[in-house]
């Protein structure tokens, strides 16, 4: 099989400061990380390699920096890693991204065939979800969002079946490859790799492919210049004053009962809405 | 497939990348393995980092490293429970243009250092702890077990820079365990404030800093040591006591900086500022008398696992890069005679230490660990005594001032005793000579 993964460097959320005077977020020494949601993706790839032997080849496009995260993947146990870096990728939103991402796919499908492109869910910075499925539609390949197990690959047929996640349930899909997957966070572990593959990591010269490398032919397209998003404020909420209120009582009965009365006098609409759509119900 | 290399060093602070870096440099093939997720990611210290050690090694460090503050004032002050006596002591001579001490951050630091390494040539490996030394049959160490799989990794001499707790070290039998009595716990804040208010509060100029020690009547006749130090944006505070003092009930480490930070003399100068991080480590503070066996067939210890720690001037991180600057040369030379890494010719390594600064402060000091564990009415008495002397002087009460001579005298013999003083002296004058 012919894997691509691609990833995002993100600052590590759980340490970001905001700036108690300016209310800016202090990206300023906060530490990178792998974006949480990719590593499930990258597992779900190793685990194909196992299963079927593959070639899983790592894409991200970002700063010199980004550098750190590839290598790591290489660690788990990743074959190739590709850093797509160059001024004209700085400031891209989603669509930006999406597009530099499946040009680049596009460009490694042409040496050999892909048979499955994993992006994470989301990304912990922006949280759009938007750049696997638009990666998805710029290919022309089935998306299959929110995963939550590969059930089979038929590699004669090119079929493949999957587990979806969705609200009410989950989902049975069967689809051709080749497709893009999004995976659902608490799918899999990453795995701790070998010393093998430290070294490898260690050792590995990364393929580094900027905007003509990765066979963008309009650079306007790319960065700012082709990202209508922009981000007119950022600001920290102010913190909530709502406090918990705590209910006890003697019996079920009481604590029931105290608890609807708190909630009617705290939201006063409550009781009428319940009201309306009781009365709608017996109406039926 | 095994791998082998000239050297394989054990983490990664200061004691591990000097260690790295100058073998590194040298043309040596070097594996440097640390446990933390990025170096500097487990460690902590106050942080003051002295330059010279470093100027060793990396002269051109001023232009790279991340330093916060040059520290321009050093200042001692002994607490009681509601005042200070402090010494200051502040000099445009640290405003040259090599200054000779920085506030630092270790997280960001030994990133640096270690990136030096990589640049310098070595192989550096993270979240790889290291589980074990591997022997050969004649009891030579030839090698490391690490916690990945396939994870053994050989090499001629294994550096062992896994500070103070120096697991590898005992787990081999190569020392003993850790004593309670020769190790302090220290909790450390970091308290985030605008840098133009830190410079406000401690009377320095933008870059500058301030360095304050802390001893007194608050670690309630433990041996403990608290600190304040200035960094750009934000003021690390910090204290602890001998691990076996807290062993012994009444006080815990948090609860000691607590009181810290709400005395008299300290509270001002945290107000407004939001903790942001905190922290806890060991200190070997067991000085001369608790250095362990340094080196053998195919190994050496440098930096906090092999005790290498000045108290009381506290200072550490400059012996532990000394310490791994002279295994590193000691490797180095015996490379180019090609000489083995026997336990015979490593001994070079503990005479470049015993003629170095290293071990010359820390014989100098070698009675004092003693000498604070016999006589703890130094952390409690003192400060009473010198306190209420100097309020007497001051206090304008219509009292003669050759009659309040009398009277601080009284106080101090009724408190400690004449033999109990001039014993004190003596013995005071012996632990530092
Ligand atoms: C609160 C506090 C304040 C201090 N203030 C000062 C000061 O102001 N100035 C000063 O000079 N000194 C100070 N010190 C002392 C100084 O921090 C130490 O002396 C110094 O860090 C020792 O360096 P080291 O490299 O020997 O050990 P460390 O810095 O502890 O580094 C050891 C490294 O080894 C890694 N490691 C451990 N075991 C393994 C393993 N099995 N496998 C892989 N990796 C491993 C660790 O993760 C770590 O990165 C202070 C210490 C403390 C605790």
């Amino acid at each position: 099989m012919n894997i691509v993964v691609c990833i995002k460097q993100v600052p590590d959320s759980a340490q970001i400061r905001v700036h108690p005077v300016t209310n800016t977020i202090m990206r300023q020494g906060v530490p990178t990380i792998i974006n949480p949601f990719d590593l499930f993706s990258i597992e779900e790839a190793l685990r194909l390699k196992d299963q079927f032997g593959a070639k899983i080849t790592v894409l991200t496009m970002g700063p010199k920096m980004a550098e750190q995260a590839l290598r790591k993947t290489l660690t788990f146990g990743a074959d190739e890693a590709i850093l797509l870096t160059d001024r004209a990728f700085a400031g891209s939103d989603t669509l930006a991204t999406s597009l530099t991402l499946a040009t680049a796919i596009t460009k490694i499908n042409e040496t050999k065939p892909i048979d499955i492109v994993f992006c994470g869910k989301q990304t912990i910075d922006g949280d759009t979800a938007q750049v696997g499925p638009g990666i998805a539609v710029r290919l022309g390949i089935q998306q299959l969002t929110y995963i939550s197990k590969i059930v089979s690959i038929d590699l004669d047929a090119r079929e493949i079946i999957v587990h979806r996640c969705v609200e009410s349930g989950t989902q049975v899909l069967k689809t051709k490859l080749p497709c893009l997957i999004t995976l659902f966070e608490g799918t899999n572990v990453i795995r701790f790799g070998t010393m093998t593959n430290a070294f490898r990591a260690a050792r590995y010269k990364l393929i580094e492919w900027s905007a003509t490398d990765s066979g963008i032919s309009d650079v306007s397209q790319c960065g700012l210049r082709g990202s209508p998003t922009v981000v007119k404020k950022v600001f920290a909420p102010s913190a909530r004053t709502d406090k918990t209120i705590f209910i006890s009582g003697e019996t079920p009965e009481i604590i029931s009962q105290t608890l609807i009365d708190t909630l009617f006098s705290s939201y006063p609409s409550l009781q009428k809405d319940l009201f309306d759509i009781s009365s709608q119900g017996v109406s039926k | 497939m095994t791998e082998k290399f000239d050297a394989i060093v054990v983490g990664a602070g200061p004691a591990g990348s000097a260690a790295a870096y100058v073998m590194a440099k040298a043309g040596l093939s070097v594996l440097q393995l640390e446990r933390g997720e990025y170096p500097g990611s487990k460690n902590v210290q106050g942080a003051i980092l002295y330059s010279d050690a470093l100027e060793r090694i990396i002269p051109e460090f001023r232009d790279e490293a991340p330093l916060e503050r040059n520290i321009i004032e050093q200042r001692v002050w002994m607490l009681t429970d509601k005042s200070h006596v402090g010494f200051d002591f502040r000099s445009e001579e640290f405003n040259n243009d090599k200054p000779d001490r920085y506030s630092i951050i270790r997280a960001q630091f030994d990133r640096w250092f270690c990136n030096k390494v990589k640049q310098a040539g070595a192989m550096v490996i993270c979240e790889t702890l290291v589980k074990a030394l591997i022997e050969n049959e004649h009891g030579r160490v030839i090698g490391v077990t690490t916690d990945r799989d396939d994870g053994d990794v050989f090499a001629d001499i294994v550096i062992l820079a896994d500070g103070v707790n120096s697991n590898l070290a005992r787990v081999s039998g190569y020392r003993n365990e850790l004593e309670n009595k020769n190790t302090a716990l220290v909790v450390k804040e970091m308290h985030f404030l605008r840098s133009d208010i830190i410079q406000n509060r401690f009377n320095i100029n933008e870059k500058e800093g301030v360095a304050i020690e802390v001893v007194g009547t608050l670690t309630r006749g433990k041996i403990g040591m608290g600190f304040i130090y200035t960094n750009l944006e934000f003021i690390s505070i910090g204290i602890g006591c001998m691990v076996g003092d807290f062993q012994k009930g009444g006080l815990t480490p948090y609860g000691l900086l607590d009181e810290l930070k709400e005395h008299p003399s300290v509270k001002p100068l945290l107000i407004s500022s939001e903790m942001k991080e905190y922290s806890a480590h060991l200190i070997p503070e067991g000085g001369y008398n608790a250095i362990p066996k340094i080196y053998g067939d195919g190994w050496m210890v440098v930096g906090d696992s092999a005790g290498l720690v000045n108290s009381i001037h506290r200072e550490g991180s400059n012996m532990a890069m000394t310490s791994g600057q002279f295994a590193a040369e000691t490797v180095i030379a015996l490379k180019k005679e090609f000489k083995s890494f026997s336990e015979h010719n490593l001994a070079r390594y503990k005479i470049a230490l015993d003629n170095s600064y290293v071990i010359k402060d820390l014989k100098k000091y070698k009675r004092m660990p003693n000498f604070l564990h016999k006589n703890r009415h130094f952390f409690t008495l003192y400060p009473e005594l010198i306190s209420e002397a100097i309020a007497t002087i001051l206090r304008v009460d219509g009292i003669d001032k050759k009659s309040k001579g009398k009277q601080i005298i009284r106080s101090f013999r009724k408190g400690r005793g004449l033999f109990g003083l001039i014993a004190d002296s003596i013995k005071f004058v012996r632990a530092i000579r």
